[in-house]
């Protein structure tokens, strides 16, 4: 991080000296290249043929058995011990839910309203952020609580709050040990990974379906499907955190001959605390993502009206509680980690400059948010939160604004739409999809070999294989197409608006808050007003994908470029650099290990709004889990396309990491939101 | 120690000034509301118990749903849960009691085979027919049917069909499918009655809304999937196309279908145990039948016009009061 702003930029020199390329890169790009000639000579002479088409509403012999999986689990439901089992822990979790909207959300019947009504829920939530955190995030949490309030949302957003709590509570004590594991024995690390890249990978709407089969409807059912989803950030890198502490430390601690619950609790965790605040930082956030897609079993919260919104094909209705969605990620994600920070500081002995100050403060604090809980329980106007129109009209003009662009827009974007997908989509396509597909597994399992070497080829040619014996490769192909062309743009973004924000400081205030609302705004919102623009189909499907996925691509690039020495810099300038000439050799080949990590995070990405991509008309994968989620007979289908996106999803994280030996720790998160805070890298970086 | 005091001191007199004014403008008491609602509790008039009232994910069935909820709600005194459900999970949920009420099925034929006494668990029942009648089609936009009206006839799609071509569709022309939710034999249709035609699923309703629209404000070729009753309809009336016309058996084997998709039966399909209870809503959900103009009435009020669907259902039953006491018997 330069504290020094950099120079603002200078005009590019129209001839300056073309950007000499990176000898390093440049062997791997000639035998990819003649990977590439080869490949679509051969294409020429074959296409067409053994290509391996399944048509959408069609089933293999494989799905059907898969299919059977889930029938006999229905039908044996009544007598099923597991079922039983996670039926009584079901039962745990919708009393717990139940008592909890009691006490926010929903009348405490006699009581018309809930036992704690606004106004005590927002004083106390404010103090806590005041206790644990600063009084800046007091503030943030103050008017984060009253947003949910002033726009129309209190009951759903206290909802979706007690759901993430839940879910990252339990999220913890499973977590946790795990971690300790994994973090102390490199067997265990190497076997939980797998699960854990599945997990994150595999598509929800594949194990909503077994999850209400196990959990029932509702609110068991979202607590299990968040809980999933949220499991692996914390595993991941409190793991890693712990697995980073320094061998000399361990090695100069154990001399003194402790035992190994000393060396865990007085060695180990605390040295790793700071990296595993980070996890429950990125386990809350990944549990706030599911909100919408939990609505899809019925649970409650915020994914409500933003699913009512698609189904009345509103985007005002969808966008305020989206919107809420965003405060709740943002007041949630900048809570956590001002906590750590500050608990970092009393730990090292820093704590307050006044403590007395801070005594009466949090004394007084208490007090009066105690004062606030007891009003709030005895007034009715102080319990409900009073309605107001901004929500309404803030509804409306949304929709405004988005028929306003439609109209403008209308006839420039089909245009667009055709351009990228004659000149882009249709032709690498039919390369990958209308080859046959013996070729294209070849020609896939070269490319993999040059750039990532053995490994990644082997790990490849597993993958493919997998891919082949779940029936889908025309599918599959099809939606890896969609995944490298939307990767393509994303990069082009990513380097653009990275290297800007890199290099002026304001430009990097401006955007940032836009990136991390495009990271956790529910793709739902914007695909109603993208599907006006653009129609169903795939170039759509690409578009919800890269705003999802640029924004993480971005702030890698942009902290990647950020992070090079200045005195480098300096170097450069002395010499009589131009911008052009500054960026293009020195900043982004010095940043060429965040422009892999970028890359590997666009792909995982990208990949994972497939699904969102079968719901506005890209077909291949996506639609077939759709399709299996829509119609238990295909159950099968969907679970085959839910595993072939995870083969997919490992086989390109692997390549890409195989390519720049990225430390594997960190992980593959696919869906992860704010990725930046993750350890990347060695620490201290 | 002093600053200490007359901090605690002025935070004391704060708070205390705080709770005068905040009660002075808190408005209603809470302790006499709650006395009320337990006073109401005592009386009794619960015979109805709770509702569960599957919510499947369009607007027709959120029509059907919130009228009978509210109705159950406001004129029974039911506990009305209503549950944002597809179609297949609101089945399962028969069996664990978690759903009581589908109240708009479109057949399901597989489901039926699961659930149903004769083949399968004998969790759900046909509680008979809701009055509307599903009517599913190939459709395009009125500007089309107006400046080709021969285009309403299947045997002249051919001639049309590089019109319709999209980006998507593979050098043919275009059929847009719809939410793999629906029974849909289009691949077959094009297929068998050698139509120059590929279908590109549009995936979701809001999907098919949002081509449909763009289409008919642009003069755009569209043809696809659809059907009534659809709130859409009011706003763009989508034109049918006629195909060779159904006939018994003709949509027997999904491969070999050549004929248009019958007009369905709506039917209401409740949970066996549920069923067999005392519960007042039962009768309620018997009686239950309407027709397609009142359900894209109420449908056009959540959709067309932004209300609640509880507050649409409330206004429908408001201005028919008499179709409602018919239910209640």
């Amino acid at each position: 991080m330069t504290a020094t702003a950099p120079a603002p930029p200078r005009r590019v020199e129209p001839d300056a000296a073309p950007p000499v390329v990176e000898d390093s890169g440049i062997s791997r790009w000639v035998p990819a290249a003649a990977v590439v000639v080869l490949w679509v000579v051969v294409w020429a002479f074959t296409r067409g043929t053994d290509t391996l088409d399944l048509p959408s509403l069609s089933r293999t012999d494989l799905h059907d058995r898969l299919t059977e999986i889930q029938n006999g689990l229905l039908e044996g439901r009544s007598t099923n011990p597991v079922m039983q089992f996670t039926n009584a822990i079901a039962d745990a979790f919708r009393g717990t839910v139940d008592w909890l909207q009691r006490l926010l959300s929903k009348p405490a019947f006699p009581r018309p309203v809930p036992e704690i009504g606004w106004l005590g829920v927002t004083a106390l939530a404010t103090y806590v952020g005041l206790v644990v955190a600063s009084w800046r995030i007091a503030v943030l949490v103050l008017a984060s609580f009253l947003s949910f309030g002033v726009l129309g949302y209190w009951d759903q957003s206290m909802d979706t709050l007690i759901i993430v709590l839940i879910s990252v509570l339990l999220a913890v004590v499973i977590g946790m040990p795990l971690a300790v594991w994994i973090g102390t024995n490199a067997r265990a690390n190497a076997v939980v990974t797998v699960f854990l890249d599945l997990m994150q990978t595999m598509p929800t709407f594949v194990y909503l379906l077994p999850i209400v089969l196990f959990f029932g409807i509702g609110t068991s059912a979202a607590v299990v499907a968040t809980l999933i989803y949220a499991l692996p950030p914390i595993i991941r890198i409190a793991g890693f955190g712990i697995r980073e502490v320094p061998a000399t430390t361990i090695e100069a601690t154990d001399s003194a001959g402790q035992t190994y619950w000393q060396r865990l609790l007085k060695v180990q965790l605390p040295m790793a605390r700071k990296t595993i605040i980070v996890g429950l930082n990125q386990t809350t956030l990944a549990a706030l993502s599911m909100a919408t897609l939990a609505s899809f079993v019925d649970g409650p919260g915020l994914g409500k009206p933003v699913l009512q919104g698609l189904r009345v094909n509103d985007v005002g209705t969808a966008f305020v509680p989206g919107a809420l969605i965003v405060v709740m990620a943002v007041m949630l994600d900048r809570t956590t980690t001002a906590a750590s920070e500050r608990s970092e500081r009393v730990a090292r002995g820093g704590g307050h400059r006044n403590p007395r100050l801070r005594r009466v403060v949090v004394a007084g604090g208490a007090v009066v948010a105690l004062v606030a809980v007891y009003l709030s329980r005895t007034y009715v106007s102080l319990a409900e939160f009073p309605t107001y129109s901004i929500g309404r009209t803030i509804s409306s003009g949304v929709s405004d604004v988005v028929d306003a662009i439609k109209d403008t827009f209308g006839g420039v974007t089909g245009g667009l739409k055709d351009g990228v997908t004659e000149g882009l989509l249709n032709p690498v396509q039919s390369v990958l999809a209308d080859s046959p597909w013996y070729v294209s597994f070849v020609a896939i399992a070269a490319l993999a070999l040059v750039f990532g070497g053995v490994r990644a080829l082997v790990i490849t040619v597993v993958c493919l294989l997998g891919v082949l014996w779940l029936d889908l490769w025309n599918d599959a192909m099809v939606t890896l197409n969609m995944t490298l062309v939307a990767t393509v743009l994303v990069m082009a973004l990513a380097l653009v608006f990275g290297v800007w924000m890199a290099r002026d400081r304001r430009v990097d205030l401006g955007i940032r808050p836009l990136l991390d609302a495009g990271q956790t705004i529910p793709p739902f919102v914007y695909l109603i007003p993208v599907l006006a623009l653009f129609g169903p189909g795939r170039f759509t499907a690409i578009v919800a994908g890269i705003v999802y996925a640029a924004p993480a691509a971005i702030k890698l690039v942009a902290d990647g470029v950020k992070g090079v020495s200045p005195t480098t810099i300096e170097a450069g300038r002395s010499t009589g650099q131009t911008t052009w000439q500054e960026i293009t050799k020195v900043q982004l080949p010095m940043a060429k290990g965040s422009l892999v990590l970028a890359t590997n995070q666009g792909l995982l990405y990208v990949l994972s709004m497939t699904v969102i991509g079968g719901l506005v008309g890209a077909g291949a994968l996506g639609f077939d889990v759709v399709y299996g989620f829509s119609r238990s007979e295909a159950w099968g289908k969907g679970a085959a396309a839910g595993l072939t996106i995870v083969l997919i999803g490992v086989m390109l994280d692997r390549i890409t990491r195989a390519a720049s030996d990225v430390r594997r720790d960190d992980g593959p998160g696919t869906r992860r939101a704010f990725s930046l805070r993750l350890p990347i890298g060695p620490p201290g970086n | 120690m002093r600053t200490t005091r007359s901090r605690g001191a002025r935070l004391g007199v704060l708070a205390t000034a705080a709770v005068m004014v905040l009660s002075a403008c808190g408005g209603g008491s809470i302790d006499e509301q709650t006395q009320a609602n337990e006073e109401q509790a005592a009386e009794g008039g619960g015979e109805c118990g709770d509702l569960n009232m599957a919510v499947n994910p369009w607007v027709g069935y959120e029509a059907s749903a919130y009228v009978v909820g509210t109705v159950a709600q406001e004129q029974l005194g039911c506990t009305v849960n209503y549950k944002e459900l597809k179609e297949d999970v609101s089945w399962q949920g028969f069996g664990t009691g978690e759903v009581d009420v589908v109240i708009e099925d479109w057949g399901h034929p597989d489901l039926e085979k699961k659930f149903f006494a004769e083949e399968g668990d004998g969790s759900a029942e046909d509680f008979g027919p809701q009055g509307n009648v599903g009517i599913i089609g190939w459709f395009v936009p009125p500007w089309l049917a107006e400046e080709h009206p021969d285009i309403l006839d299947w045997e002249n799609l051919n001639q049309y069909a590089s019109e319709f071509e999209t980006s998507e569709s593979g050098g043919k022309g275009q059929f847009l499918g719809a939410d793999p939710s629906y029974v849909q034999f289009d691949e077959a249709i094009v297929s068998n009655l050698d139509l120059d035609f590929q279908v590109v699923f549009s995936g979701s309703e809001a999907a098919s809304i949002e081509a449909f629209r763009k289409a008919e404000e642009n003069k755009e070729w569209v043809i696809g999937y659809w059907y009534e009753p659809q709130y859409f309809n009011a706003e763009v009336a989508m034109q049918r196309v006629s195909l060779p016309p159904y006939e018994e058996g003709c949509q027997d084997d999904p491969q070999d279908v050549a004929c248009d998709y019958p007009e369905t039966e709506l039917k209401k399909i409740v949970g066996t145990e549920w069923a067999a209870s005392d519960s007042t809503a039962v009768d309620l959900v018997r009686n239950f039948t309407w027709t397609n103009e009142d359900q894209n009435v109420v449908a056009g009020y959540i959709a067309a016009d932004g209300m609640s669907p509880e507050d649409a259902a409330a206004k429908w039953i408001e201005e028919n009061q008499d179709k409602v006491d018919a239910w209640l018997g």
